[in-house]
């Protein structure tokens, strides 16, 4: 699916804007386009350089340069192998041999469901335990080519899954990072008698941890330090440490929304402001 | 003014001059390739070290980047200096053996062997289009890519930049370009490169929207018969 040119415009622009638009703002803005595409469209990379008054072609010099943007569509799961040369020794090439095969793409490519883009990397700094594979947040040390399918099979029935009750009313969701893929749910303190949804949030110079429930509808939360009402505060993910904070404003209240990308498919976007109960569910939209 | 000693000899230059210009005052030559004057200093090729401080603290510094300071004491041609040119030439030989640039420089410095593989490169890197771009022609069409290895020059996405107006300054300025040599001054084509060479695109796909400096283009012309 490719979002449309004007799509991509609104997005841009609501993104440019909220980094005053400050020379060093470059690879944080481009950092929230891929989050928003999961990759970097030209249309969207034309359209930083505009809104910036950047050259096009440094726009796409500083794109090109990170290993962290892709200027390809990337799958819902990133599996990155290390082919270091500790993993190296400790047998990586069968692995990410294993990997290919199995999802049918050699390095750098993505499925043609879109599910899975395989990507080799040179040492994740943890060569005493290779080989090392990461997938979604997730580390797995000592991989061998075994395990490649156990992984793969782990990937897409998502992380720390919550098991969904059918045809209820009320459903408890469970959700992901936008960013690193990470599964945010938690299950040492469930909420509403389910695994809560885990993360980091600031406000006046506090920072700590929040955690709400899973329920779809229901508002209860814990957090580390009482949030005074109407107070906006800033998310972020607990694994990768990005601020969680999407292009939208809340339909209700229009404080910035929060998106998280939910198993199965879709966003739901929860409004930042701890009072209000604005919150968008998009089943359909995937990615962003 | 900023005082400073090159090769022995007192000289004194305005203050933010670059080593290479107080030479060039004193009339001392240091070859360079990435440099030219109108364009800022970027210091790509490595051709234009000299070595500057005494002793154990002597180093070797890119004259066309580095200022000249007060009490510098810079040498432009110790064994040091001529024996790290050469190896520079050397590379670069090995990297575009087909520049007619660097042919003469290399012969100039009396290079006469060649132990690199040659890799045939149409490329050195040395950005001298890019500020042409950027800087003479208020243009910024391309520009670096990627990075390590996978650094190259060109345009966004390889395709037809709107900002370029095909001036064909990157051309005129490019050491490596085999088409130079005929296409800005075709009686001073004396290494028939080209005649040997063939027009690097006619065997590849043709370039559709693909960026082209060329217009008109022989290998277009070549490819339509
Ligand atoms: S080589 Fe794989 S983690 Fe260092
Ligand atoms: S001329 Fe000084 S580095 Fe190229």
């Amino acid at each position: 699916m490719n979002p449309s040119e004007q799509v991509i415009l609104r997005d841009v622009k609501s993104i440019v804007e909220r980094h005053s638009g400050e020379h060093c703002d470059l690879i944080a803005i481009l950092s929230d386009v891929q989050t928003k595409y999961r990759y970097l469209p030209e249309k969207a990379l034309r359209m930083v350089a505009k809104e910036t008054n950047r050259s096009f072609v440094d726009v796409y010099g500083v794109a090109t340069f990170y290993k962290h943007f892709s200027l390809k569509p990337r799958g819902e799961h990133l599996a990155s192998v290390c082919i270091g040369t500790a993993c190296h020794v400790r047998g990586a090439p069968s692995v990410t041999a294993e990997f290919e095969r199995q999802l049918g793409v050699s390095d750098g490519e993505t499925t043609p469901d879109k599910q899975f883009t395989l990507k080799t990397v040179n040492c994740l700094g943890a060569c005493a335990m290779g080989p090392i594979v990461v997938v979604d947040g997730h580390h797995f040390s000592g991989v061998k080519a075994d395990d490649t399918d156990d992984i793969i099979e782990k990937a897409k029935n998502g992380f720390d899954q919550v098991n969904i009750g059918s045809d209820r009313r009320i459903f408890p969701i469970g959700v992901r990072c936008l960013s690193c893929n990470h599964s945010l749910m938690d299950s040492d303190l469930p909420i509403d008698g389910f695994p809560s949804v885990k993360l980091t949030i600031s406000f006046e110079n506090k920072h700590g941890w929040i955690r709400l429930s899973s329920l779809y509808g229901s508002y209860s939360y814990e957090s580390e330090f009482p949030i005074p009402e109407d107070e906006i505060v800033n998310f972020f993910c607990p694994h990768c440490h990005t601020e969680i904070i999407g292009a939208m404003n809340c339909p209700e209240c229009s404080a910035p929304m929060v998106p998280m990308s939910v198993g199965g498919g879709g966003i739901v976007q929860i409004c930042s402001r701890v009072s209000c109960q604005g919150h968008i569910l998009d089943l359909s939209s995937n990615p962003v | 003014m900023i005082r400073l000693e090159i090769n022995g000899l007192p000289v004194s230059v305005e203050e933010g001059s670059t080593i290479l210009e107080a030479a060039k005052f004193l009339g001392f030559p240091i070859p360079t390739l990435c440099h030219m004057e109108g364009l800022s200093p970027y210091g790509a090729c490595r051709l234009c070290v000299v070595e500057i401080g005494e002793g154990d603290r002597a180093k070797l510094v890119s004259s066309c980047t580095y200022p000249a300071e007060e009490g510098l004491k810079v040498r432009t041609a110790s064994s040091r200096v001529l024996r790290a040119r050469r190896m520079v030439l050397e590379l670069l030989l090995a990297t575009c053996p087909q520049s007619k640039v660097i042919q003469d420089l290399a012969a100039q410095h009396a290079i006469r062997q060649q132990r690199f593989k040659q890799e045939h490169e149409d490329c050195i890197q040395c950005g001298l289009c890019v500020r042409m771009c950027e800087e003479q022609m208020m243009a910024k069409a391309i520009g670096f890519r990627g990075r390590g290895e996978d650094r190259s020059i060109g345009t966004p996405f390889d395709i037809k930049s709107d900002e370029c107006r095909t001036c064909g300054g990157c051309m005129y300025v490019c050491p490596a370009c085999q088409l130079r040599c005929t296409y800005n001054e075709p009686d001073k084509a004396i290494c028939g490169g080209c005649a040997n060479i063939a027009v690097p695109c006619v065997e590849k796909d043709p370039f559709d929207d693909m960026m082209c400096f060329m217009d008109p283009c022989v290998a277009c012309e070549i490819q339509k018969d």
